[in-house]
């Protein structure tokens, strides 16, 4: 924890706004809440405008000469392009009551990570730019003039924002400030301003088909390893394939699973899952990364990194796409994917090869998630499972944004985690289902140099999860995002030590009682199982 | 800052009235003029802004899910909430417009002693409703000046409202509900910092504005100082109705003030932040289904993009893929 000052002291968070009028642009770039500037390479692999080498802390940001224009324009365009943005800029009421329903305001106090105001940050300059009466009266009327100082603001504050949507739920008209986030990520974009963790993660999805640039080889090679693990640990030798043609079903996960530890358990689950059930997949190594950066860029760049899903299921000939565990993995392919790169109809609907249900909820787009399939299998029976193999785990669950505000899964993983584990507690009401809190580091704000501000902006989910520890002794918090598994583990260490991350599926691979498996005294990460010596 | 301005231009206004239609006697003006103007700048800015709002494409369907998704049979999905008919959408957006249903959610978030607690707060809610159903029950129930014979609904309204029996004239209790609704509305925006901090005059100028319409509208109806006659009222408003207006003499100042008031809320409308009144039902997170998979959604502007084939992957990384057993198109 290098920049973030102790929990004690974050805690004495003032929500009190400064002497200074919003209005005045300038921040300070406190160290440890923003991100180092994309890389010229990461840029240049993208196509994307103005690589150079900058630094955020530089008063000089080498901003093209016509910038202004471009921003006009940029804005112009969009306006033009989404009906939300425009409703969204003009309807707002200032009634307040989306501002402390940001986990980054109540974190950090800063006024400027109110929702509203965060919004206020483009209105402004939306209003002195395109509406006659902020043309007219300027200041007045709640206009601000486009400076460099405004750019400079932009970056702070819209990259302090996960786009996590909670805001747009208590809204009264529905307001989505990360809508507004995402256009002014474009905008920003459009002149070369950006930050490293996303551009680069953007860069390596469109060359190699994952955010980590894993190649080919070494993507397998990742997975191979996995497999040995499940060798040692479980006993059963897995041969996953890889590009195959034929298969009925294309499997596709968010590849931080792949490589990262808690999400290789995830991963070793779902391949223990496959084998179970002996499913008929492939997993592919060009469309190897189910999650999307183009999402925090722009929505082209979402699209062309994008396109590789429904791409690659046509060239392998499968009948339809399994998705693992991701949370803006999800907001994608449920709201964005089949507009944007469909229609899908080399596919077909999806139909679980071993209880016989079709997905009608995924007939157009033709991908399910694969809490909906375990839901189905365990619903039908076809999992052979011994949840008191998960006895020692008192796990809570952890809705994750994109899932719940932007897809509604609630009840499956509810389901699920409770037919694989007996211990269950749910945190309370309003920080979960449809209220949950973000992890504090969506949207790409997860590289290192954003640590400080995760720790403020987690701290709600954090404080729901100590809750929960302290009342009924939780000690594993169960999520089904990819970010989750890389961002709460921190979060927790720093509020709620001793509380362990795990994806959804890494519990059900710990229940499962596998075909000619060995003796199981341990869990999927080596570790033993507190009280299963003697039982089974 | 923001509320004095705010303040100063709405008694300006008053005095401009005092001035033009009390001493300067342009009650033309101020009685017909004015008001047509202002009618018809609020149609047809109404109508613009609704238009422009719905020129621009809905290119995605971003619905904000607040409960279960439609999935599998033997899961209940939430049919308002996460709505996936048109019926649900329906049911929906009428929970949204007609109960405020997403600021009844409202909790406040507060920190005390190291726990982050969420209350339940539901004083903007209820401020909110009641300020709008009053203004609207106001509204229909001037509907009596506008019309002959008064249409039944609008009388039994009328007697609705004034069901107390308390005073005399008979007091109605919408007036002091709306009174007290503002006047909530604008004590929160000056206590709360935050609110305080963010407010422009943009929001302090309707709450002043209509504020102003209805202690004008009071004062005229309880204190004898500031009574008007009514019949000449209904005169003028039958007038402007029938597009055959007159202006009656001998209706006292207020009045004006009354009605000016009234006319700059109309013009003001289609300019200000007031369009969530129309807004509310375009807003794309709210009136679309949650039914993304299902149905494909069409965006009108949707262009091909530049991608990295396969074949262009497959070009990259060749040699490797064929030493690590993978199978490829081509042979190097
Ligand atoms: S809740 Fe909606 S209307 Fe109210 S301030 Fe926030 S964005 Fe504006
Ligand atoms: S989308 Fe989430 S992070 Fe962004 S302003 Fe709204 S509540 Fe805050």
């Amino acid at each position: 924890m290098s920049q973030a000052p102790k929990p004690e002291e974050l805690l004495r968070v003032s929500h009190i706004p400064p002497k200074k009028d919003w209005m005045d642009p300038r921040v300070d770039l406190i160290p440890g809440t923003w991100g180092y500037p994309g890389k010229a390479s990461s840029l240049e692999t993208l196509g994307l405008p103005n690589p150079r080498e900058w630094n955020p802390t530089d008063e000089d940001w080498k901003l093209p000469p016509n910038w202004k224009e471009i921003i006009h324009e940029g804005l112009k365009e969009r306006l033009e392009k989404y009906r939300s943005l425009k409703v969204f800029l003009d309807i707002c009421v200032r009634c307040g009551a989306c501002a402390d329903k940001c986990h980054f305001f109540i974190g950090s106090g800063d006024p400027k990570n109110m929702p509203v105001l965060r919004a206020e940050l483009l209105r402004s300059i939306y209003r002195k730019d395109f509406t006659a009466v902020g043309r007219m009266l300027g200041t007045f009327a709640g206009g601000r003039e486009l400076t460099e100082d405004v750019i400079k603001e932009w970056f702070y504050y819209f990259h302090q924002c996960t786009e996590c949507r909670r805001c747009s739920l208590y809204c009264p008209y529905g307001i989505d400030t990360a809508e507004i986030t995402i256009v002014v990520r474009e905008l920003l974009n459009l002149i070369g301003v950006n930050i490293d963790w996303i551009l680069g993660a953007a860069a390596n999805c469109y060359r190699t088909g994952n955010h980590l640039g894993l190649e080919p080889h070494t993507f397998k090679g990742n997975i191979d390893f996995l497999v040995d693990d499940i060798e040692e640990y479980v006993g059963v030798r897995l041969n996953p394939t890889f590009n195959r043609k034929g298969a009925e079903v294309l499997f596709i996960a968010p590849s931080g699973d792949v490589f990262a530890d808690p999400g290789i358990f995830t991963y070793m689950g779902y391949l223990m899952l496959f084998e179970h059930i002996g499913l008929d997949y492939t997993i592919s190594t060009y469309a190897s990364e189910g999650g999307n950066f183009g999402l925090f860029t722009s929505q082209e760049t979402m699209k062309r990194l994008n396109s590789k899903m429904y791409a690659e299921a046509k060239r392998l000939g499968v009948k339809w796409i399994l998705g693992g565990e991701c949370g803006h993995m999800w907001r994608v392919l449920h709201q964005y994917m089949d507009t944007m790169n469909g229609p899908a109809d080399f596919l077909e609907v999806p139909k679980s090869p071993l209880t016989g249900t079709v997905f009608d909820n995924a007939k157009s787009t033709k991908m399910i998630h694969i809490v909906e399939f375990m839901a189905d299998l365990i619903h039908h029976g076809k999992l052979k499972l011994n949840p008191k193999r998960n006895d020692y785990l008192r796990t809570t669950w952890h809705d994750s944004c994109n899932v719940s505000r932007g897809m509604g899964m609630f009840e499956e993983p509810r389901y699920v985690l409770k037919s694989v584990c007996n211990n269950f507690f749910e945190m309370p009401e309003n920080t979960i289902r449809e209220q949950t809190f973000c992890c504090g580091g969506g949207t790409g704000l997860n590289a290192g140099e954003f640590e400080y501000l995760r720790m403020m902006g987690g701290m709600p989910r954090a404080f729901a999860v100590k809750h929960v520890q302290e009342k009924h002794g939780v000690n594993l918090l169960v999520n089904v995002c990819a970010l989750d598994r890389a961002i709460l583990p921190p979060l927790m260490d720093y509020w709620a030590p001793e509380v362990a991350v795990s994806g959804l599926t890494e519990l059900v691979a710990n229940a499962l009682v596998m075909e000619g498996e060995h003796d199981r005294p341990t869990d999927l990460r080596g570790e033993d199982i507190p009280g299963l010596e003697g039982d089974e | 800052m923001a509320v004095w301005y705010s303040l100063l231009l709405v008694l300006g206004m008053s005095l401009f009235v005092y001035l033009g239609a009390g001493l300067l006697g342009l009650q033309a003006i101020f009685g017909i003029v004015i008001p047509y103007a202002a009618i018809l700048v609020f149609l047809i800015g109404f109508t613009m802004r609704v238009l422009g709002w719905a020129k621009s494409p809905v290119p995605f369907r971003i619905p904000t899910t607040a409960g279960q998704q439609k999935s599998l049979d033997w899961i209940k999905p939430s049919k308002i909430d996460s709505p996936y008919t048109t019926w649900g959408v329906v049911g929906r957006m009428a929970m949204e417009v007609l109960l405020f249903r997403s600021l009844f959610r409202n909790t406040k978030a507060e920190i005390t002693e190291g726990k982050l607690a969420y209350g339940s707060n539901k004083w903007l809610w209820l401020g909110g409703i009641l300020f709008h159903y009053t203004f609207l029950t106001i509204v229909i129930r001037h509907l009596r000046f506008f019309t002959e014979p008064v249409p039944y609904f609008v009388q039994v309204l009328d007697n609705i409202d004034g069901m107390l029996q308390i005073g005399s004239p008979v007091i109605y209790q919408t007036d002091v509900i709306l009174v007290a609704a503002l006047l909530f509305l604008l004590i929160r925006r000056l206590v709360s910092p935050q609110l305080r901090y963010l407010s422009l005059p943009a929001d302090y100028f309707p709450l002043f504005l209509i504020l102003g319409i209805a202690l004008s509208g009071i004062m005229m109806r309880y204190f004898a100082i500031f009574k008007v006659d009514l019949m000449s009222v209904k005169v003028l408003a039958m007038g402007l109705a029938t597009f055959n207006p007159t202006v009656p003499e001998g209706i006292g100042v207020m009045f004006y003030i009354h009605l000016f008031f009234f006319s700059m809320l109309l013009a003001y409308f289609p300019f200000s932040k007031l369009m969530h009144l129309g807004g509310v039902f375009l807003s794309p997170t709210r009136n679309l289904p949650n039914d993304s998979r299902m149905v494909r959604h069409v965006n009108p502007w949707n262009a091909p993009v530049k991608v990295h084939t396969y074949e262009h992957y497959e070009d990259d990384f060749r040699e490797k893929m064929i030493e690590a057993d993978l199978p490829v198109e081509k042979q190097a």
